[in-house]
């Protein structure tokens, strides 16, 4: 898909400054600008996928690739940089607002562009790259109230930009450069990131282009640090925010909404070349924020996306999120819908019982935006296979999906048969197998993160006489959590399992109860029933969990208070978890 | 209207106008004659009255024990004299007792009516004797929450009688009720109630002991229900009615005071009005009541 790209010279001030144009020039144009020490081709991948619907330009900021390199720090000052942005504007995109992409330092210095020639600008997207002032204003408030969040927060990016210091020392850094730093540098990026070297980055021109970018940081940064101006501006901004990035701590982005009211954030689990590491993504949400800002089409899910990035103050925290809930049309699974839509978030509200589905659907649409029931039997593979589909071809990639859908079964081991074995299974584990395995690749697949909750028991970790089909399901589903979390962390998706313990549902009333008559087994149910009443704890606090559970990615939660104190017991005590086994509780 | 006078003689059964012989003597249970429903009926018609036209008041930033105090005034202006209970209001999310721990917080509070708030105004009135106990649920502006509780709220009048004409026990209808709000996905509010009543039973109230006392409840109105819940434990039966193994019993012929509530959300709804359980059938005292008329006009626009 890689489109021609031309090139030509532009003269900036005092240099000739390498610009590259790919796609149709009747289209909007898109302006990318690299960072340190890269070069334009950084972009490569991102703009061979933009270049099929905007006309993209990049060029090689002054000291760096093809551009040529002024001697000494002066010519490196934020002056400088602006006037050869405008004249690459006014070359190749005179008269018309442009899209701008900043990388690094080259957000840095787009930061400043939309600040001080904001009308040149019908959008920008800052990836790992802050505004300057805003840093030295954010470590400021930090310092202001040294609590102890604040300066561990102001610390780690204090940390983080050891290369910053280093740079002011004269000479070293640029011998440092020259000695031989292209290959250490390409080891790193590969084994910190997992960004291969390529035809192009790290660029040839590296030692030359590191060696003379130092000036980047000697004409600015302690200036403007020092100093910190007043920048705010109107152009509707994104921040692209690497999670595990080693130089722009993500906490930078607070308070940056009171300084750009358009403010989008996209936090992404990824590393600091997240052009390199993550193409798709990065172009993807250049062209959703464009389009988003001409107001042009957008799918359902394109529009959810924009809407889950606005940060504004008074949004919901699951706003324009979709999540996708099983076992919807009653107990835990509709309350968890319910807390979800009532956050904001779109919900799928899936169950074997369409109506009791469509039901909560409506509900949640009471209390959120308007969600989609579903009728789905968790254990059937192929039924699965096409709701995952559906969901994916109508709604999009879920962003939250809790497998939730389960059965109770109670009675001896002996009693159990085949059949009843095979129910409990089919729908508890691979219910939850099924629905983790479909959504977890669409969510790989999109490259954006994602979370996935698990609902297991207190009976995972709870042996018991009287629960052998249920607690062995539900321990299984609790150790495919913790794998598929240890599998999933690097690609952003967390994974959580949640074990309520005794939570008032209708559970009790459908469970089975083998090994005796039907009149025993509407006693059972009706005791039980009556026992997890009494208890009183309701699903609704189990949805309250479940939600904080995905906020802060906890990888296992015991709800009640006697899940808890069984998790407890079976790490300190499992000798006493043994001995309460044998009681039969039917 | 069908004559509702029981065939088999029930205990109290009096011939001669009631309004002047109510005493301590007189027991809820007895059968009723339609002169004497008349007079029910006047006194639930009365308290919807008020009910509408205190609501008609209502305008934010009214306090709910400004509102109750409207409804005792304006009931006081209206000839009654005593109370089952002094009038409530509930506003906002404690429309759904939402966080109601003890039985204080049912008692009006300072909290302000918003805009887009719900709430309940809940009054059990007595004059001469005769008494009403009646809900009335509202909602100041627009909340999508409380239309859709409320037009839920209508298959409750429905299902309650239909059970109760089939004579099944009050626990079951209570079971039933309960399967029913779990379908809908609400809570049931009513369990919060002192007994987790659905309803109790009402009567014509007198004694000896002063009218008009009582904090909330009447003095008159714990006496009669003191004395009831005694006498119809003996006949194995409870003039509460919840859904407790003292309420395993056919429907008690006599006036129940029925008190569905919901609530989702932080929002509630209510109704209570009387029903008029006889040996045999069951009918709602009054079909002429605001709530009922709002259902008929939702259900005819959709």
């Amino acid at each position: 898909m890689t489109t021609a790209k031309t090139r030509r010279r532009v003269r900036g001030d005092g240099v000739d400054l390498a610009v590259y144009e790919q796609g149709d020039r009747s289209r909007p144009t898109v302006l990318l600008v690299h960072g340190y020490p890269d070069t334009h081709a950084v972009w490569d991948e991102v703009a061979d996928r933009l270049a099929v619907r905007y006309h993209v330009v990049r060029y090689d900021v002054r000291g760096a690739g093809a551009s040529s390199r002024p001697f000494g720090r002066r010519r490196y000052t934020f002056d400088y940089l602006m006037a050869d942005m405008r004249a690459v504007l006014d070359a190749t995109a005179p008269e018309r607002k442009v899209h701008l992409v900043g990388h690094d330092w080259g957000s840095i210095q787009s930061w400043e562009a939309v600040c001080t020639m904001p009308d040149r600008f019908a959008s920008f997207t800052s990836i790992s790259g802050p505004c300057l002032d805003h840093v030295a204003h954010w470590t400021r408030a930090r310092l202001a109230r040294p609590t102890p969040r604040n300066l561990r927060l102001a610390a780690g990016q204090a940390l983080r930009s050891w290369y910053i210091y280093f740079f002011q020392t004269p000479v070293l850094p640029e011998l440092l450069w020259r000695a031989g730093m292209t290959r250490p540098f390409s080891r790193a990026l590969e084994l910190g990131e997992g960004v291969r070297m390529r035809d192009g980055h790290p660029a040839r021109t590296m030692p030359r282009d590191g060696a003379s970018g130092v000036g980047l940081y000697r004409a600015n940064m302690a200036q403007r640090l020092r100093k910190p101006r007043d920048r705010r501006t109107d152009v509707p901004t994104q921040v692209v925010v690497p999670t595990r990035d080693l130089f722009v701590s993500p906490h930078l982005v607070g308070g940056l909404a009171d300084r750009v009211p358009h403010l989008s954030l996209r936090p992404i689990a990824a590393g600091h070349w997240v052009p390199r590491s993550h193409p798709d993504v990065v172009a993807r949400w250049i062209t959703e924020h464009i389009t988003g800002v001409q107001g042009g089409p957008l799918t359902a899910a394109e529009s959810r996306a924009l809407r889950r990035a606005r940060a504004d103050r008074d949004r919901r925290p699951f706003e324009g999120s979709l999540v996708v809930v099983t076992g919807a049309g009653s107990g835990i699974g509709r309350a968890t819908a319910l807390a979800f839509a009532e956050r904001g978030a779109e919900v799928v509200a899936a169950d074997i019982d369409a109506a009791t589905a469509r039901r909560t659907a409506e509900l949640a649409g009471l209390v959120g935006p308007a969600a989609h029931p579903f009728q789905v039997d968790v254990s059937d593979l192929s039924a699965m296979e096409d709701f995952a589909k559906s969901v994916m071809h109508e709604h999009g990639v879920p962003d939250v999906v809790v497998n939730n859908a389960g059965i109770g079964m109670a009675g001896s081991f002996l009693d159990h048969s085949v059949d009843d074995w095979r129910a409990v299974l089919d729908v508890n584990l691979w219910g939850v197998v099924h629905g983790s395995r479909l959504f977890a690749a669409q969510m790989v697949e999109r490259g954006e993160g994602g979370h996935i909750v698990n609902t297991a028991s207190a009976a995972a970790y709870t042996p018991s006489r009287t629960l052998p089909a249920y607690a062995t399901s539900k321990a299984a589903v609790l150790m495919l959590s913790e794998c598929l979390r240890a599998e999933l962390k690097g690609k952003g998706i967390g994974v959580s399992a949640v074990c309520p313990g005794i939570v008032d549902t209708n559970i009790t009333r459908t469970s089975r109860f083998v090994g005796v008559g039907a009149e025993r087994e509407a006693s059972g149910r009706e005791r039980a029933a009556r026992a997890y009443a009494r208890r009183g704890f309701g699903p609704e606090r189990v949805a309250e969990q479940i939600v904080a559970a995905v906020r802060r990615d906890r990888a296992l939660v015991p709800v009640t208070a006697e899940a808890r104190f069984g998790y407890l017991a079976s790490r300190l005590s499992p000798g006493l978890m043994r001995l309460l086994a044998r009681i039969d509780l039917r | 209207m069908a004559s509702v006078t029981s065939p088999a003689p029930l205990t109290g059964v009096r011939d001669g106008r009631l309004i002047n012989i109510v005493s301590n003597k007189e027991a809820l249970t007895h059968a009723v004659r339609p002169a004497e429903l008349e007079r029910f009926r006047d006194m639930q018609r009365l308290c919807y009255r008020c009910a509408e036209e205190v609501a008609a008041t209502l305008e934010p930033g009214v306090t709910e024990r400004e509102a109750c105090r409207r409804m005792r005034r304006w009931l006081r202006a209206n000839g009654v004299d005593d109370w089952l209970h002094t009038p409530f209001a509930w506003f906002g999310d404690r429309s759904a007792f939402r966080g109601f721990k003890i039985p204080t917080q049912f008692l009006p509070s300072g909290t302000r009516l918003e805009e887009g708030m719900p709430y309940i105004l809940d009054m059990a009135p007595v004059r001469r004797g005769y008494c009403a106990d009646i809900g009335y649920g509202g909602v100041l502006g627009e909340n999508r929450i409380w239309e859709r509780l409320d037009a839920d709220l209508a298959a409750y009048r429905t299902l309650i009688l239909g059970l109760v004409r089939e004579r099944r026990p009050f626990a079951e209808i209570y079971a039933e009720v309960d399967a029913l709000i779990e379908r809908q996905g609400y809570e049931n509010r009513h369990r919060k109630y002192p007994g987790r009543v659905i309803g109790h039973q009402v009567g014509v109230i007198g004694g000896i002991l002063p009218k008009g006392v009582g904090f909330p409840f009447g003095v008159r109105f714990l006496q009669t229900l003191g004395r009831e819940l005694v006498k119809e434990r003996v006949a194995g039966r409870s003039p509460l009615w919840n859904g407790a193994a003292a309420s395993r019993h056919p429907p008690t012929p006599g006036l129940w005071a029925v008190e569905p509530h919901l609530g989702f959300r932080g929002v509630g709804v209510k109704f209570e009005e009387i029903l008029v359980v006889t040996e045999d059938d069951a009918y709602w005292l009054d079909d002429d009541l605001p709530h009922v008329h709002r259902w008929a006009r939702r259900e005819a626009s959709a």
